[in-house]
């Protein structure tokens, strides 16, 4: 935002009304819940934090989650930029309809979509059984967890895009054109700048969300231990044994990655709005 | 960047005609692939869901539905959707006003704790709670001691749902807003409008698709959430079970069908809502 | 600027305090209406079972009858709510709060939980006859129809090409009892040789290509998804799945011998107390032993203990070998820590070599 080096503050009020509203219902809402986490009330100790941090099926669950939640995260962001570049520059009988069902998959129970899908991609499901003669196995498998996860995502990308895209005016794209640029150069040079930082963001929304992601999973991964077993299910089962340390643990290591990985994301998107010209 | 700077604005406002221009068979191939995208990733789950809940015929269905729990369910949902979903929006707008109309240190940090929720398992986003209002967590005796309950009553539920959609409307806002840039907001503050006015004359035309788009994800998401409410529901029958543990209920008592009629029931539901942007965004265009 | 800050801090306060306090007022209007019905002995009381998962049919009958006993008996009416989730989750719900008068899940071990956290008086599983367990179950195999891979008993599980579907149990407490089940046949047949026993069940496990994360998951795995040749599942589950998905695709298979499997109940004395239910609480349990009670259970495939019932469903309920957690294992306070929690033998199994 080069022009506001003029005004650190700007002319534009509310500032601190907005700010402090912020902090505080952050604060409320969000860091003082989570910092029950962290501030050992479950008797967690640094020895038991080592111990299941270094613990290998922990540690193979991680990979899980972090692999096919990426996965699923990329795999969205090309498709939401399709679905959204789409529903703003085209019309089409059914627009509407097309519009509202991207929205669909949150509305659903993450365990009614998680069965759905098995449903689809098991071997005797509609897209499992074409797959399963190939010896390729859908569900049951980390591609069906990201098929999930991917499922569960998508909405994210496709919002975020959308209303960038349709605040872009047509007329710099049009003039590019005119001004002889092809097709396929007036996007890149011109639009795909544009859309960069919401891309990122729907990537890290859908990414992190992915990571999170347990009710949908646990029915399309077959949660074998070392190979499909996601990380939420260790804080499930760890739960499961009243080992609230141990759970605690697993999630805190899990929050900091993607804490860690959100923050990279963003100061990413702030530098890319910098640089993009 | 800069070239986006002044071609933003009042005049956004997209007209259809004007924007389909690209040539035939692109745009048809486009249109295309994200037809069979769309059928492929959602729509084909959605029909499974709406097979499973009429497998065993009208009849189950409408009795699943009309199940005075189900019922009950249903109203609690709702409620939760409409205490939860305006607090997040009045939140969301805040919030990326502060962040995108002004300078600070330690931006990129506050977007990211806005976003961290998402990162947050549900599990854990339910889990936080009771170790906060738990019997065993912070406030647990006191609360007890005043017999007041959060955890496993509506508190807790409002709580929780707060919790795992607390970033939509920030997180749709912020990306649009920052596009924008201040100037128009500026100019007005010059001319002498004041405070609120800038921001509803000003502001609010400009991001009202971000806008709009943030809540129905947030109601969405709102009504759909089962993982971090199941933790701290209680699922008592008829008083703290959400339609997405009604379902859950359902499903672990072999009522498949039954389960997946209640689903569908939310997916109604966020049907309606999105009949309702559709009204808003016609009556807008006028 | 400072001003703003203050104005944005106060509003958010007041926001957040108005929300948390009209959503506390909704419920301490609930809460009155049942702490008047709680004090009184006349009139109406209300209890809250937290129970698990597939209990509700049970329970749903049980309560009704339930009722009108009382009814009959102290002129009280009584409603009783219900809720059914996971065993061991209900477990910690009740741990970190929710009021149940009374418990009734699926392992002695979650009960135990609540114990050590004071709410449930100490001896609760000696407080009713049979270790507090008013009707039982076993662990049995489902088939496909006509039985096509010959699977008669535990070591058949084994065999080559043979696919077994059972869920996770660390994720699942009713799983746990399908592990302790093979553990204590392959004991009983390799002269309570341990290291067998668990080579066994290694092997057992060789042979599980999903893990569901609970018992419902791992029967549409096995049912709907066609994955497996046998399901391990309580008798009265795989009963149910016979009734509603499909009684002319599956088979139930009784093995040799199998664990008695023991459903326990407790009251959950501090609730109790404080709610001043006690007494109902109390006589809600023991009529489950009753002729009505038993037959309740009985029709929605528990085993009954009571001999009269006994008799009458003889047909449903094929007599096999059974033994008991305690005979074998020592109780759940040993055989969870041995074989369940992290670093117990079931970890093993799936340790990277």
């Amino acid at each position: 935002m080069m022009q506001t080096g003029v005004s650190k503050r700007g002319v534009l009020p509310g500032f601190g009304l907005t700010m402090g509203y912020s902090v505080v219902y952050l604060s409320l809402v969000v860091l003082i819940p989570l910092s029950a986490l962290l501030l050992n009330s479950t008797g967690l100790t640094w020895e038991k934090f080592w111990s299941v941090a270094t613990d290998p099926r922990v540690l193979a669950s991680y990979k899980v989650s972090f692999m096919t939640a990426a996965a699923a995260g990329l795999i969205d962001t090309l498709l939401g930029l399709l679905l959204a570049w789409v529903l703003v520059r085209y019309d089409f009988p059914g627009k509407r309809w097309f519009d509202a069902i991207i929205d669909l998959p949150f509305a659903l129970p993450t365990a009614v979509a998680g069965v759905s899908l098995t449903a689809i991609y098991s071997q005797n499901g509609w897209i499992g059984s074409w797959f399963e003669p190939l010896g390729i196995r859908l569900a049951f498998s980390p591609i069906g967890i990201t098929l999930a996860l991917m499922f569960i995502g998508i909405p994210f990308v496709v919002r975020t895009v959308q209303p960038v895209l349709q605040d872009l005016d047509a007329e710099v794209e049009e003039a590019a054109a005119t001004l002889g640029a092809s097709r396929f150069r007036t996007f890149w040079r011109v639009v795909f700048p544009e859309l960069l930082p919401p891309l990122l963001t729907g990537f890290a929304l859908a990414f992190s969300r992915g990571i999170g992601e347990y009710g949908s999973v646990v029915f399309i991964s077959g949660n074998m231990p070392m190979k499909t077993e996601i990380a939420p299910l260790l804080i499930m089962s760890k739960l499961e044994q009243f080992d609230y340390a141990g759970a605690t643990a697993v999630a805190i290591i899990l929050l900091t990655i993607s804490f860690v990985l959100l923050l990279l994301i963003n100061s990413l998107q702030r530098w890319v709005r910098k640089t993009a010209r | 960047m800069a070239g986006s700077v002044p071609m933003n604005t009042a005049k956004a406002s997209v007209s259809r005609n004007q924007t389909t221009r690209s040539t035939g068979a692109v745009k048809w191939i486009l249109i295309g692939t994200a037809l069979l995208v769309l059928l492929w990733l959602i729509v084909l789950p959605l029909a499974v869901v709406i097979t499973e809940a009429l497998k065993k015929g009208w009849g189950v269905y409408v009795e699943a539905i009309r199940d005075p729990d189900a019922l009950s369910a249903l109203r609690l949902t709702l409620l939760v959707a409409l205490i939860t979903v305006p607090l997040n929006t009045i939140f969301g707008v805040a919030a990326a006003w502060a962040i995108t109309k002004f300078r600070f240190r330690g931006k990129q940090l506050l977007v990211t704790l806005i976003d961290l929720p998402f990162a947050v398992s549900p599990v854990i986003g339910g889990l936080i709670y009771v170790l906060v209002y738990g019997a065993h967590g912070w406030f647990g005796p006191w609360l007890q001691a005043h017999d007041i309950k959060i955890i496993f009553a509506l508190p807790g539920i409002i709580l929780a749902t707060m919790f795992v959609t607390f970033p939509f409307v920030a997180r749709e806002l912020i990306p649009l807003m920052e596009d924008q840039g201040q100037q128009e907001e500026e100019a007005a503050v010059t001319l002498g409008a004041r405070g609120f006015r800038v921001f509803w004359k000003v502001t609010l035309p400009n991001i009202k698709w971000g806008l709009l788009y943030g809540i129905i994800l947030c109601n969405a998401r709102a009504m759909g959430e089962f993982g971090a409410v199941s933790v701290v529901s209680g699922h008592i029958r008829g008083e703290t079970n959400t339609l997405p543990l009604h379902v859950e209920i359902l499903y672990n008592e072999y009522q498949f069908s039954a389960s997946f009629a209640v689903a569908s029931l939310l997916l109604l539901l966020a049907l309606v809502t999105l009949l309702l942007k559709g009204w808003f965004t016609r009556k807008s265009s006028h | 600027m400072k001003k703003g800050i203050k104005k944005g801090v106060l509003l958010g306060i007041v926001v957040a305090m108005t929300a948390v306090l009209a959503a506390c007022g909704s419920d301490s209007d609930a809460k009155s209406a049942s702490g008047d019905s709680g004090g009184e002995s006349k009139g109406s009381v209300e209890l809250l079972n937290v129970s698990y998962d597939p209990t509700r049919e049970l329970y749903e009958q049980y309560n009704k009858a339930f009722a009108a006993y009382w009814e009959k008996e102290k002129g009280q009416k009584v409603t009783i709510k219900q809720s059914h989730g996971g065993s061991g989750k209900q477990s910690r719900a009740v741990i970190d709060g929710l009021e149940a008068d009374v418990v009734t899940l699926a392992l002695g071990y979650d009960i135990d939980a609540i114990q050590e956290t004071g709410l449930i008086d100490e001896g609760w599983q000696s407080e009713y006859e049979l270790n507090s367990s008013p009707y039982t179950s076993t662990i049995v195999f489902l088939v496909r129809k006509g039985n096509p891979k010959d699977i008669q008993d535990w070591d058949d599980l084994i065999k080559d090409g043979v696919e077994v579907i059972t869920p996770n149990p660390q994720t699942s407490g009713g799983a746990r009892w399908n592990y302790l089940a093979a553990w204590g046949y392959a004991l009983h047949n390799n002269n309570n040789d341990e290291a067998k026993a668990q080579e066994f069940v290694k092997e057992l496990f060789e042979h599980v290509p999903v893990l569901d994360s609970g018992a419902r998951g791992a029967t549409t795995t096995f049912v709907e998804r066609g994955l497996g040749d046998v399901l391990l599942a309580w008798e009265n589950e795989a009963w149910l799945s016979v009734k509603e998905l499909g009684p002319d695709k599956f088979d139930i298979v009784y093995p040799s011998e199998s664990i008695l499997a023991e459903p326990p109940v407790a009251i959950v004395d501090k609730n109790a107390n404080k709610r001043g239910t006690a007494e109902v609480a109390a006589a809600y349990l023991e009529y489950l032993y009753s002729e009505e009670g038993q037959t309740i259970a009985a029709e929605n495939y528990y085993r009954p203990t009571l001999d009269s019932v006994k008799e009458k469903f003889a047909d449903q309920f094929p007599e096999i070998k059974l033994f008991t957690i305690d005979e074998v294992f020592g109780g759940w306070a040993e055989a969870q820590p041995k074989h369940f929690n992290d670093g117990g033998i079931f970890n093993q199994i799936y340790a990277p070599k």
